[in-house]
């Protein structure tokens, strides 16, 4: 094998405002060499090879590329460097064809005939074992076909070195072994390969090297060869930390909700959850680990009425007053609500979704209620009572209870949408990622209010990414993988090896069963 | 057969001054900038036109055809695309929304060329006194035995040529993928900024041709406050979209405009209000070409997606 370096980072290091993507990672990138870079969700791996594709750039640290000290201002500057980038979400022009999107941007050269560029393309497609129609548009591009157009784009411009973000979540197992024949064949054609995964077969099959990032930092690597799934899951996962959460046992748990062989189509048609059965109970905090993703959105916003669920799933809401069952599914927001069904939904999106940012905490108090009022003015007093209540009992910081919650600071926003929806008494409480972004004392604020909930009777669901926080707080933890239910644990004890392997690992045939009531 | 010919002719003279709006807002428009400012810039090139013309055959004693059609043209140009200019600098520098600020361009076009209108017509001694006979009768010129002057073929050309330049270039292939996905333009290395900027102002001046030809040749050199311009201008936007964006399309669409324009002249026995009605006609044609193209849903024939939008590259 060759190993001349392509790339050098050396210290690199990179911040958005207080929080830390990248903290001094050094990292070789050879010729000829497949390396795979794997990671938990936010673990900077994305943000790294972005400062190498030129969209962001580096706070401290060097660059080198082939020895050369550079500094990659641009797209563009990362490709004259014949650095090439194919990101999750693709670059193309929808109405261009497949050949008017590779040669865009190029300098017209007048000796080469349209002829000739074409010739160009096709050489590359022969050399590297593609198919494309380049006549094609794109907008008649299945996902699969666009992702190898962008790679026939980033040769054709002469890329040497080539960044894959996830290129294999959107493809179908078939079209994930073209990709890798097409890698191989680019590593035989001496180029620098680097694919970003947190599949840890596919590293084991394709990669020559893995290197591994947890929290921003570099956390290792090994030759492929040497490695097997527990030792890279417990690379990427790390040491247990201690956090201290408290956790009470459930009291008097009730199914609340039942779930069954509920499956969601995404946009392409492809299930986002599929199959999916488990049950929720009240006084509990049932734990959803997966990566990002893998039908989280879905699933919680399948039960909220948001997403069409596919005929022959069933969501059965059981109060667990009167022991009243009531499918959910068929039913929208607004239905759920008036049919006395008391939902909270604390999405990822926190100002799309859950917020108006231009309203202050009033206005936005007032959208979960309006309806409720029959006057013709809306009487503003009730929301702004509310208002004031959730300042003062969750101290959120804003000038004002009219100040617009898109100014204030991340967890001020989360403070105000948790406050809100805990306001209306709920019986189940889904969250999503509700400690995302937020410092780490307004994040012992909401495990608290969500503990305090849970002691209240109610049925809460917690969306999260950190693992050490899903073991700590969470009485049941489902870890979804592909869109399927992949183990149901016991969170008093399960390690986090446990959780990580089957985040990322479907095993044979048995889904497990552990946990579950 | 007489007042087929003569509507056809007509048509042919109307369809002219649109055809000129059109294809340079077209321009504009594949760049990812939807400039309704259209008119406002046709009025300024018209009076700029009319000014110069004005001034030059005033100071000298015996005008030359030549230097007048240059006078006119080159004071066309420079107002438009100092029209262009503020238009691309708001909304592509300091990125302003482009509805608003296309419209103010517009009010703000009609007031000057209005105003200067009313002061040239007071120093040549009162309302319709205003004459330029050389000029135009430079732009008269055309082919001999057929009442054209010579910016109806040229409207022709630079159909052609901006069709050209769309479709069969490299810059026009780059120009297209700014106004369809400028970041997708901006990570292939393109210059966004330069290309709208371009694209706005040499379609200015395009359109702005359009009212240098209907002062010194539709209107024969004179000038009239009564915002007939402005609502040419109007029609050469909704002729971009009966063109679906496709210079070449705009010759005949601006003649079918002209013909439905003059069509309630040969109608007999319309009354004032029910000429007014088919007046109506090429806005209701744009209607149903704009139902009819979101029914076959044929993406090549939709607007620019991006356009309206600004670009930031740290949108990312």
């Amino acid at each position: 094998m060759n190993h001349d370096i392509a790339i050098k980072m050396v210290g690199v290091s990179k911040y958005f405002g207080e929080v830390v993507a990248n903290d001094k990672v050094n990292l070789e990138i050879y010729k000829g060499e497949i390396l795979a870079l794997l990671g938990e969700n936010g673990s900077g791996k994305t943000s790294l090879m972005n400062m190498l594709s030129g969209i962001y750039f580096p706070d401290e640290g060097q660059i080198y590329v082939n020895g050369k000290e550079v500094s990659i201002r641009s797209p563009k500057d990362a490709f004259d460097l014949k650095i090439g980038m194919i990101h999750q979400h693709f670059k193309l022009v929808d109405i261009f064809s497949a050949a008017e999107n590779i040669v865009l941007g190029l300098p017209a050269d007048r000796k080469k005939s349209k002829k000739d560029v074409i010739a160009g393309i096709n050489d590359v497609c022969d050399t590297y074992g593609f198919e494309m129609d380049l006549n094609k548009k794109v907008y008649d591009m299945s996902v699969s076909e666009k992702q190898t157009l962008e790679i026939i784009k980033a040769l054709y411009r002469g890329a040497d070195i080539l960044i894959l973000d996830e290129p294999t979540a959107v493809l179908t197992p078939q079209e994930v072994e073209k990709l890798f024949n097409v890698m191989d064949n680019m590593r035989k054609n001496n180029k620098a390969v680097v694919i970003i995964t947190h599949k840890l077969h596919e590293v084991l099959s394709i990669s020559d090297r893995v290197a591994i990032l947890r929290k921003g930092s570099f956390a290792g690597e090994v030759a492929t060869a040497k490695a097997n799934e527990q030792m890279l899951t417990e690379m990427m996962v790390g040491e247990k930390i201690e956090l201290n959460i408290e956790r009470s046992e459930p009291q008097n748990s009730k199914k609340v909700l039942d779930i069954k062989h509920v499956t969601c189509l995404n946009q392409y048609g492809m299930p986002a959850i599929d199959d999916v059965s488990f049950e929720v109970y009240s006084g509990e905090i049932l734990g959803i680990a997966g990566i990002s993703g893998c039908g989280q959105k879905e699933l919680l916003e399948a039960i909220a009425g948001l997403q069409e669920v596919s005929e022959g799933g069933q969501i059965i809401f059981t109060d667990p007053d009167t022991g009243h069952d009531e499918e959910l599914i068929g039913m929208n927001p607004r239905a759920i609500k008036e049919k006395g069904i008391a939902l909270s939904f604390v999405p990822e999106d926190r100002l799309g979704m859950g917020l108006v940012g231009s309203m202050g905490m009033t206005g936005n108090m007032m959208l979960k209620n309006y309806r409720e009022q029959s006057k013709v003015f809306i009487d503003r007093s009730s929301a702004d009572e509310l208002a004031n209540k959730i300042k003062e009992e969750l101290g959120v910081v804003t000038p004002g209870v009219d100040t617009p919650v898109g100014r204030l600071s991340g967890g001020n926003v989360q403070k105000v949408l948790v406050g809100r929806e805990i306001a209306a008494s709920p019986k189940v409480l889904m969250t999503a990622y509700a400690v995302r972004g937020l410092d780490i004392n307004t994040s012992y604020t909401i495990y608290n209010l969500l503990n305090e909930q849970k002691k209240k009777g109610v049925a809460v669901i917690y969306v999260g990414e950190d693992l050490d926080v899903l073991v700590e707080l969470c009485d049941r933890i489902l870890v979804l993988c592909d869109g399927k239910v992949n183990a149901i644990f016991d969170g008093r004890n399960v390690t986090k090896d446990e959780i990580g392997l089957k985040m990322t690992y479907i095993g044979k045939g048995d889904v497990q069963k552990n946990g579950q009531k | 057969m007489d007042g087929l010919f003569t509507l056809i002719q007509s048509a042919i003279a109307f369809g002219t001054i649109i055809m000129f709006g059109c294809v340079g807002e077209t321009l504009s428009e594949k760049g990812g900038n939807l400039n309704l400012g259209v008119p406002g810039i046709m009025y300024l090139g018209g009076i700029a036109s009319l000014a110069g013309a004005y001034g030059y055959e005033n100071a000298v004693e015996n005008p030359s055809k030549v230097i007048a059609f240059i006078v006119a043209l080159v004071c066309a140009v420079a107002a438009s695309v100092f029209g262009g200019l503020i238009y691309s600098f708001l909304t592509i520098s300091l990125r302003a929304n482009q509805n608003v600020t296309g419209l103010t361009l517009t009010i703000f076009g009609s007031g000057v060329a209005n105003f200067f209108g009313g002061s040239l017509s007071k120093l040549a001694g009162g309302v319709g006194q205003i004459s330029v006979p050389v000029t135009s009768s430079a732009y008269k010129v055309g082919i001999p035995g057929v009442n054209f002057g010579i910016l109806v073929y040229v409207a022709i050309v630079v159909a052609f040529v901006a069709q050209y330049f769309l479709t069969g270039t490299r810059k026009g292939l780059n120009l297209r993928a700014v106004g369809e996905n400028p970041a997708t333009a901006d990570a292939a290395g393109v210059n966004i900024v330069k290309y709208k900027y371009l694209a706005t102002c040499i379609g200015a001046a395009i359109s702005g041709l359009g009212g240098l030809y209907y002062v010194m040749d539709y209107t024969k050199g004179t000038w009239a406050n009564d915002g007939s311009l402005e609502n040419l201008g109007w029609l050469a936007l909704a002729l971009v979209i009966f063109t679906m964006w496709k210079p070449l399309n705009a010759i005949w669409g601006a003649y079918v405009f002209g013909v439905l324009f003059w069509l309630y002249y040969y109608v007999p026995g319309l009354g004032r209000s029910s000429q007014e009605l088919f007046k109506m006609i090429p806005y209701v044609v744009t209607i149903i070409v704009l139902i009819i193209v979101s029914m076959r849903n044929k993406r090549e024939n939709q607007a620019p997606a991006s356009l309206g939008e600004a670009y930031f590259r740290e949108d990312r």
